[in-house]
This record gives structure tokens, sequence and C-alpha cells, in this order.
């Protein structure tokens, strides 16, 4: 591996505070068990689980709540052991209510039956992916994409690296940094596991240099495992799965294209600890590692939080806070999303809380684009922000969509670094969704 | 001089041989265009609003001869414009009920709570895609106006956060009715006096955290109108727009709705309109 600034892609930034030392020195800690979790039933991007639990049932740590409701879809199990006190709307991390199961746990947080181990060396890859599927692994690091898909590429394309993403650049959270320095070995076995289910020799795991303590741990295991370590420089968006792509292959994914597209598959360390757990242990995916962080929280830390794990009370175990917050981000502060209500639970890709403080917040005034160019420096897909968001503005959706609006992965980076403030993510997205919907027409 | 000459000449010759060449491309291809086509446009308003289904009124023209469409389909056209069209071309009206937009949702500033402070796109569609809008209903009125910058007729007025269609100039063209992210605005008939003001399927104890005038259907109103009025769906009850007899404002002497969201259309301007007086 190149030991100094590390592989990278063209464009990105790099936020000139990036928080992670807040809690990146912080051991996991298992959260406290609660009275009750709040587990939302859709926590996978795709066709909603169906669920299989009613009111008044008891379930086990575990136990199937809700079964896959389609193949891009996995099924949902119990965090704790507890009766099942009812299904209700509550507030959901993307600001719309959602239907979630309120278990009401009964204090043991007793296992229910798991399902076998499996001998994975020896395994048919159809078999591991069955169960990462039944595990219900997602993609961890925030899209939730269900793995088991991401693993079962359509004849004809094929698959010959497969690379982890640890490259964790999104400021403050450092959950999957913690998550590489404490079980090192879980990430790697996971990842031989990938990769012995997609049938790839090639298996890298991505890591920005700023973790080199991180590296040195997996680089002194990683031969056991036949993975590759590559040291990645410290820019965002690193982890954009197309431009951990283009910094270690040098592929680049076709507009409009999947990693698949290039032969690859790119998935997220915490993803293959949970398939590591899975495939080894039998262990459905019911917990995640996430950050609580912030300059108001009173000790920042990272948890092992069950899913259904209202944030307020995961701020209550970092500790509560110090000042008032001005805001409380799901996820990091580039790519996170601002919440309405502390009464939002833990799902499957929550990497982080995060809280900023009140003078942390700008109100900011959008003013008119002077044509600097900046935007187009720092966007990593090569497109043109500043003409694309005035292009928008006069609601000219088909000129976006001819300058490929639909590439932009929303990372936020030409909005960072604009100096008229402009709100240029935000008008991507809206353009985005207008042109989904006229495309579905 | 003897080039000037010959210059003029040389001119003169082409230009009467290009003219006879037009003049008969003229003859050899003409188009014939139905005249009433032209006369049915001049009678239209004249909008353009696409409030029929057509590419503007000329398209709606060709509709309308082709029989396609009745003259009443216009939805901006008046009683007086329409039977123009018809006795011009010796067709029948059309019975087209008029219809009008309303938007289903009284919470304006006043009457819900903003919860977040918002910063970014002063637009519908885009606000509704962060964190779904900075109201505390995620089912009601954004009030950015979305709606009001499509109405062509400026129909829409936002009054204290909330979009309010003054029906004497909302002409039923249905333009707002897309733009809405919150799918809030229906068009009805415009005999339709009364609605209840509200679209939340939220259970009623939520919708009172978060608001002070939403359906909390408890089906007063439905008990006391008669059958049919009233669509109870879940948690929420509408006016049934399709009822043989429409709920007018009678059933007032008979019902008081507790939280105000049954409410007639004269009454729901004026509430908004003192409203954005007191804020004046």
């Amino acid at each position: 591996m190149s030991k100094s600034k590390g592989l990278t892609f063209k464009g990105g930034i790099h936020p000139s505070k990036d928080g992670k030392a807040l809690s990146s020195s912080a051991a996991i800690q298992d959260a406290p068990l609660l009275k009750e979790y709040q587990l939302i039933i859709q926590q996978n991007i795709g066709a909603p689980p169906k669920l299989l639990v009613a009111k008044g049932d008891e379930v086990k740590k575990g136990q199937l709540i809700a079964e896959a409701g389609g193949f891009v879809s996995v099924p949902l199990h119990s965090p704790t052991s507890g009766k099942i006190s009812k299904i209700d709307s509550i507030p959901g991390p993307m600001g719309i209510p959602v239907q979630a199961v309120v278990i009401a746990a009964d204090g043991e947080d007793q296992w229910g039956e798991l399902m076998e181990s499996m001998d994975w060396k020896a395994a048919e890859p159809q078999a591991i992916k069955d169960r990462v599927r039944d595990a219900g692994v997602v993609g961890m690091g925030g899209a939730a994409f269900p793995t088991h898909v991401k693993l079962s590429p359509p004849p004809g394309k094929e698959i010959d690296c497969l690379i982890l993403n640890g490259a964790e650049c999104e400021p403050y959270l450092t959950a999957d940094h913690r998550l590489m320095m404490e079980y090192p070995e879980k990430v790697l076995e996971g990842a031989a596991i990938l990769g012995k289910a997609l049938g790839v020799t090639d298996v890298y795991i991505g890591v920005e240099v700023n973790k080199m303590d991180a590296i040195d741990t997996l680089l002194a295991k990683a031969d056991d495992y036949g993975v590759k370590i590559v040291g990645l420089q410290v820019k965002y968006p690193q982890g954009a799965e197309k431009h951990l792509i283009s910094a270690i292959t040098k592929r680049e994914v076709p507009t409009g294209g999947l990693p698949m597209d290039v032969g690859c598959v790119v998935q997220n360390v915490g993803s293959a600890a949970a398939v590591a757990d899975a495939v080894v242990e039998g262990k459905p995916l019911i917990d995640r590692i996430t950050t609580v962080t912030g300059e108001p929280v009173k000790n920042p830390s990272n948890w092992r939080l069950k899913l259904g794990t209202p944030v307020i009370e995961a701020i209550k175990f970092a500790g509560g806070v110090v000042c008032e917050p001005g805001k409380v981000i799901l996820g990091g502060p580039m790519m996170g999303f601002a919440q309405k209500s502390l009464l939002v639970t833990v799902t499957k890709n929550t990497s982080g809380i995060l809280l900023m403080k009140k003078d942390e917040i700008t109100q900011y005034q959008s003013v008119a684009c002077i044509r600097c160019g900046r935007c187009v420096d720092a966007c990593p897909m090569n497109l043109q922000p500043g003409s694309l968001s005035a292009a928008i503005e006069s609601e000219k959706f088909d000129l976006a969509a001819k300058n490929n609006i639909m590439d932009c992965v929303e990372c936020g980076s030409c909005a960072y670094v604009c100096p008229s403030n402009r709100p240029l993510v935000q008008h991507f997205r809206r353009a985005k969704a207008e042109i989904r919907k006229i495309t579905k027409k | 001089m003897e080039v000037f000459i010959a210059a003029v000449i040389a001119m003169a010759v082409i230009g009467i041989l290009l003219g006879a060449v037009i003049g008969i491309a003229a003859k050899l291809f003409k188009v014939e265009v139905d005249p009433r086509i032209d006369l049915v446009t001049e009678l239209l308003p004249g909008a353009n609003c696409g409030g029929c289904g057509k590419a503007g009124c000329a398209d709606f023209a060709r509709s309308v001869i082709s029989g396609e469409n009745p003259p009443s389909k216009c939805p901006v056209a008046s009683q007086e414009q329409v039977s123009a069209i018809a006795k011009a071309l010796g067709i029948e009206v059309g019975d087209a009920v008029k219809k009008v937009a309303v938007v289903f949702c009284g919470g304006d500033h006043n009457q819900e709570k903003v919860q977040v402070l918002y910063n970014g796109v002063n637009d519908c569609v885009s606000a509704s895609l962060i964190a779904g809008g900075p109201k505390g209903c995620s089912y009601g009125c954004l009030g950015m106006g979305s709606c009001a910058r499509a109405c062509p007729f400026n129909a829409i007025e936002i009054v204290n956060g909330l979009a309010v269609v003054h029906p004497d100039l909302c002409v039923g063209c249905g333009a707002c009715v897309d733009t809405c992210p919150r799918d809030l605005i229906k068009l009805v008939p415009q005999d339709a006096k009364v609605h209840i003001y509200c679209s939340s399927p939220e259970k009623g104890a939520a919708k009172m955290k978060v608001c002070s005038v939403p359906c909390i259907a408890c089906r007063k109103c439905v008990k006391a109108g008669e059958e049919g009025q009233f669509t109870v769906d879940g948690f929420s009850v509408s006016v049934n727009y399709d009822a043989e007899k429409l709920v007018d404002t009678s059933i007032f002497e008979n019902v008081k709705c507790p939280t105000g969201c049954l409410l007639s259309e004269a009454e729901h301007l004026k509430i908004e309109k003192a409203q954005t007086s007191e804020v004046a």
C-alpha cells in the first residue's frame, strides 16, 4: 500500500474541522437495556418487509418480525425479548411518520433460536447469499441497500473485485473506525465471506490515512484472510462507492451505471462485520455501532445500539448534553439528515447521531452565483453545479437532465465551497425527484 | 451606367421568377385550414392554461370541432362564451360541472406549530424533501407558494403561511393540483360551499399535538348530515362531492365542529383575512 498520502479521485473537499478526535478514542460500549424499543418496519431501500407479528405477541431476541417483501428487501428481527405492545406511527428519520413495531422489553434480553453456524469456506455462494438476506443485512454506511442484492449480479456481469469501504470520510463519525480497531477479525472474515460469495480473489479494504491505527491493526491480520488494505487520501467523499472504485482500481463507473458495470462491488465494513456475525454465529442484524457525538454531547462516544433505540435515549447514554444543541443530525454533517423529533429511532443505517451547537448552525442568506467555479472544482462527479442550479431554479429540468444531474451523488461538496451560500444540493434533490416523476409517467 | 442598368434588370428578372415560383407553390401546396378553428379560438378565453387537458386554446378548439370535447369542457370560459361557441358551431353546450380548487388544510402559522427553523429554497417541493418541511404536521400546507406561482389566474394567495384559493378568481384549470407535494389541492364542484379543511390521515391525538384545527374524526358532522354526504376514511372525514345532495351551510344549524375544520368557504376566507390584518 502507499503509505504517504494515499490513493484518491478527482475533486472533493476536505472540511477544515473534522471533529473525529471527539470520539475516535472512545471504545465501543454496549448500550444499557431500555424498557421499550420502537422498531421502524421499513429500514431498507426497496420493498417494505411484510409484518409477521401482531399486538400482544411475545418475541425473543433475534426472532423474525417481518419477512422480506420482495427480492430487493430484507427481513427484520427483534432487537430484544419482550412483548409487542403496539404497532404505531412514529416520527421517521426522513421527517415523515413511519410505521413501527413497539416492543416492551422484558428485561431478560434472551436470544431465541439462532440460525445454524455455517462453514463458509466449504459453503456454496448461494447459501451465503441466502444467509446474508435471512439475517437482514443491508448497507450500513447510510443507504441501507440490501446486501444480498449487491452480491447477486445479473448474468453477464463479471465481478472481479470487492471493495470494503472503511474510508469513513464523513466528519465526526468514528463508528467504522472503532469497529476496524476493535473487531478487525470480524471485518476481515466478513470481507473474506463476501469475497467467497462473489467468487472474487481481489478483496480490498479502503481506509483513509487519518486512521493509521486502524490500518495497522487490519494489516497485522489481513494476510490470514487474503485481504488487501489500501490507504486512501483524507478527502470527502472518499467513501462514495464510485470514488472508492476510482481511487483503488482506477476504473470509472459509466454515467447512470452501477459499480458492477466495471466489475466491482462495494460494501461497508459495518455490513461485512454483520455478514460475519450472520454466517459464523448465525446472528441476525439487530444492533449496530453508532457514534453519538458533537460538541454539545457530554461524552462523545461509540455505542452498540439496538435497532429501535430512540435518539433521545442514545444521547442520554452519552451523558446527555452540556449546552443546548441547535441541530440533531442522523448520519454525518455532510450527508446526514437534520431531525425534527428526538423520538426518531436508530435504524440499520444510523451511522451517527450528531449534535451541533447553536452557534455552529448558520442561518445563511443565499445570494446570486458569481461564477467563480469553485463548485466545478469540488464536484467529484465532474458536473457543473452552478449552471445546473440556475437551470433548476428556472424549472428547466430537461436541461438539468441533459447535463447529467442524475449522476449527482448529493455529497454536498459544491454547497460546502460555495461563497454565495447557494442551496445547491437542495436544488439537485428537487430536480432528481422531479425527473424521476417525469420518467415514471 | 450600363452596369447599373444591367444590375437593375437582373434583379427584376430574378424577383419576377421567384415570385412566380412562390405563387405556384402557394396554389399547389395549399393546406386547407378549417376556418372554424380560428373562430372558436377567438371565442375562447385565450388563457392557454391547459385546464381542459389540451395543449392550449387552439388545440382545444380543434378538439371541439372534431367533437372530442364539448365547449363546456373549457374550465375558464364563462357560460356566455360557451354558448357563443356552441351557437357558432351549431352544437350542444355539454353539461360539464364547473369546478374550483380547494386547498384542504386550515393550518396557517396561528393554527399550526412550526417545529423547526427552515433555511432553504422557498419552494414547497424542495422543502418537503428536507425532513418533510418545517411545519409540525407532515400532511399540511407548507405555505411556500408553489401552487400560487403555478396559478395562471392569481387565484391563490398565501395568507399567513397557508395557501388559500379565492373561489371567485379560480377557474378550475387544475394547474395548481400537480404542484402540491402534499396533494392537498383538489378540484371540487363550484356549488360545494362547505369543506373539511384537513387532509391528515394521522390519529386525532397526534394531529392535535401539532395543529389546532385538525379533523379528529369525531363524526359529529357525519351524524348531523344526510347519508352519503361525508366519507369517513380511517382517522379523517371528508366531504363527499359526488353525493346527490351536497352539504350546504344549513349543516351548521345542527352541528358545531369542535375543532373548526368543517367550515363554509366564506368562513374560511373570513378567518384568514382577519388573521392577516392582525399580523399586519
